[in-house]
């Protein structure tokens, strides 16, 4: 029916459809013509033109916070990836505290009792119709720069101290450690790419792999020699740094995602109809092997996609450490390359290319996970 | 009443009921009691409402120093306009406000006052906030700031962005590859990347694609950027809507004899509208907190301005107070939206008619 119409609607009239798209594609390229040659003559007039060669020349600048190599004698190329890795590393503290934030508030307003569910309503009203932004300087200036000066700092089980300077902790090392961690990992990564090959299908991978990583980091910890921060002079040395941008950045926006991701989890969880966990009981499943069983499973289907969304959000609100000067990407990139090399164009797009590549990319994979997961059940 | 009543008793059942619930309530309760008192003494019990500068605050209290924003609160409004023209700031947000109202509560012709609240609005806003017209003393747009500045831009985008929006998810729709590529493109480009990012590309780069001697203002920059940002999410929204359509109406109205345009633009069109609205106001909502983002690309909205209040030697790093009092506005402001958005909702959307 639907094409028999569009067929009427259209025929005979073929010349239309052409010369729309003709139109258009004339626009387009018009539009183009005219800022290429508008960017051209600009860049002429500065005696300038669009060359990423300036990515393999010496840097020359310090990046305060970095967790691979870095001085001032590394290239602009290489900057790219230690910002990089920067943003992404803070994404990646996000995803994991918005997440553990997001099922607690969640588990609180399906908790059914009164007092915490109006608790976390009242929570993920507060902070959903604030600006992030408010909340990641919030944190920055209005806590974390009011801390105390290094010899005054907080001390949190004798091990850990926070100061004006950031939160130092302690760091853990040694050949063991890094062995049973490791071994940890690629168990649990093997295990759960090859969960249903082993025939394990009665409890769901999610249940399970989390606590398994969790016991193999405890039982890396017993086994790691621990490096403590001590007070030397002005300084703390040894053990682990992490700056108070990071720490505002993480706070601010892993509170504010969180409740979104509280928001997904109980659409999800209710979402599913009472039938199902009904059935279930009726069936001589417990309420907990109901839910475990029956009900998260499904949940978790309807619940990928706007979680894909909320990770991908983390993702580009890293940038808002640009705010607080956290050296993650835009920060380094649009800021301090810019200002030493004054090269706009070529900046500009390799900083909107790592973001555009690095969406796609996730929401790819997020895409391929969720297909699998789909067809699954059906 | 008796201990069997008080047992029986719905609230406490569920505040009681099971061993667990016990422990979540006890839990709970003790998480209030260590910080609400601290809490309460910072934001009203010792709070300072009346006080010459910061000192004079730490030594009549120990609280919040509210006496900074009181003395500040025409600038966080207003930012840096001319006192003797604010006036027409106010007289902008009532027009605003009263065609927004009529909007909304209006019994006929409710279309005219949206299209209104489109074009009306922000023509004769525009007129009265940059002067130069009617004896009107013209006011540069570095002189706009404050809370005003967030209302401007993110009205001013969503006034832009939803005909964008519309024309965007045609495109997506249309049978045409070309255009349906262009659209994809477009739409997929602006949801790929932080807005800061294309805030700063606004900044840096479009100067550079632009005739040499041109230049465009910072403000208008910004505008640019948030419109076409918010439309690409925005064209997301009304193509849900126009694919919520049933088949059924376009083939009523086509049966009726009505072409192709008259189809789409007639009957398709507004009923995908009246199912955006909801997805409308959740943008709306994000553009409006999204704002606050300006104050990182050198505009002075009421971010900008509580930061830059905050290095007054007088107020030095008053900084709690200033973004709790941020955060409570941008709160109020979202509120209001949300709330003017079920109203919306309730008189044009799905649901009442069906």
């Amino acid at each position: 029916m639907k094409q028999r119409i569009k067929a009427r609607d259209w025929q005979g009239r073929n010349w239309q459809g052409w010369a729309w798209q003709g139109a258009a594609v004339l626009g387009v390229a018009a539009l183009a013509w005219w800022f290429s040659r508008n960017l051209s003559l600009n860049l002429a007039a500065r005696g300038m033109q669009v060359d990423y060669s300036f990515l393999l020349q010496r840097a020359g600048f310090d990046i305060p916070f970095r967790l691979v190599d870095w001085d001032g004698s590394y290239s602009y190329g290489w900057a790219l990836y230690v910002s990089g890795v920067n943003t992404l590393f803070a994404a990646a503290l996000i995803i994991v505290l918005a997440s553990l934030l997001g099922l607690l508030l969640a588990l609180m307003r399906l908790s059914g009792n009164p007092l915490a569910a109006g608790t976390a309503r009242a929570i993920v009203e507060l902070v959903r119709n604030t600006p992030q932004l408010t909340q990641i300087v919030f944190f920055y200036i209005a806590v974390l720069q009011v801390l105390p000066p290094m010899r005054q700092s907080i001390n949190w089980f004798g091990g850990a101290f926070l100061n004006v300077r950031g939160l130092f902790l302690p760091a853990p090392s040694g050949g063991v450690y890094h062995a049973i961690l490791g071994a940890t990992c690629v168990a649990v990564v093997l295990t759960a790419v090859f969960w249903r090959r082993l025939g394990w299908q009665v409890v769901p991978r999610l249940v399970v792999l989390p606590p398994v990583l969790v016991l193999g980091a405890v039982a890396a910890g017993f086994a790691a020699s621990w490096e403590i921060p001590s007070l030397r002079g002005f300084n703390f040395v040894g053990g682990l740094r992490v700056p108070p941008e990071l720490l505002a950045l993480v706070l601010g926006i892993g509170i504010y995602t969180s409740v979104f991701i509280a928001e997904s989890i109980r659409a999800a969880i209710e979402g599913i109809h009472r039938g199902q966990s009904e059935a279930a009981r009726s069936l001589g499943l417990s309420a907990n092997q109901a839910m475990f069983l029956v009900i998260l499973p499904q949940a978790l289907r309807i619940l990928i996609p706007p979680l894909t969304s909320q990770y991908l959000n983390i993702i580009k609100s890293t940038t808002l450490g640009a705010a607080i000067a956290y050296p993650e990407v835009l920060q380094i990139f649009a800021r301090t390359v810019l200002n030493q090399s004054g090269r706009a164009v070529e900046v500009m797009t390799l900083v909107l290319g790592v973001f555009l590549a690095v969406n796609l990319l996730t929401s790819a994979a997020m895409n391929a996970w969720n297909r699998r997961l789909v067809l699954q059940g059906r | 009443m008796t201990m069997g009543a008080i047992a029986r008793n719905r609230t406490v059942r569920a505040l009681f009921g099971t061993k667990l619930n016990a422990a979540i309530t006890l839990l709970m309760l003790g998480g209030f009691a260590l910080a609400l008192p601290p809490l309460y003494g910072w934001m009203l019990g010792d709070a300072v409402w009346d006080a010459p500068n910061r000192t004079a605050c730490a030594a009549a209290g120990s609280g919040a120093c509210w006496a900074f924003i009181r003395a500040r609160l025409a600038l966080f409004f207003y930012g840096l306009y001319p006192a003797p023209e604010r006036w027409r700031v106010d007289l902008g947000l009532l027009l605003l406000v009263a065609i927004g109202a009529g909007a909304l509560f209006a019994r006929r012709g409710r279309g005219w006052w949206l299209l209104a609240l489109l074009t009306v609005v922000p023509g004769g806003c525009g007129m009265l906030l940059v002067g130069g017209v009617f004896g009107l003393v013209p006011v540069a747009t570095p002189q706009w700031g404050g809370l005003m500045l967030n209302v401007v831009i993110s009205f001013t985008a969503l006034a832009g962005a939803i005909p964008l929006g519309i024309a965007l998810a045609f495109g997506r729709r249309s049978r045409y590859p070309v255009i349906r590529m262009f659209s994809v493109a477009m739409i997929e480009f602006w949801r790929g990347v932080p807005l800061l990012t294309v805030l700063f590309m606004g900044l840096i780069l479009l100067p550079l694609f632009l005739p040499s001697g041109v230049t465009v203002d910072n403000l208008v920059r910004a505008l640019v950027v948030m419109t076409l940002f918010t439309a690409a999410y925005m064209a997301e929204t009304i193509r849900g809507g126009l694919q919520g359509v049933p088949q059924g109406q376009a083939e009523a109205a086509a049966a009726l004899g009505m072409g192709h345009g008259q189809i789409q633009l007639l009957v398709v069109l507004p009923q995908a509208l009246r199912m955006s609205i909801p997805g409308i106001v959740n943008i709306a909502v994000d553009l409006f907190k999204d704002t606050s983002l300006v104050s990182i690309v050198g505009l002075f909205d009421l971010m900008g301005v509580v930061n830059q209040s905050m290095k007054d030697p007088a107020w030095l790093g008053l900084a709690a107070e200033g973004y709790t009092f941020a955060a409570i506005v941008f709160f109020f402001a979202c509120l209001v939206i949300s709330l003017g958005g079920s109203l919306l909702e309730r008189r044009f959307g799905v649901g009442m008619r069906r």
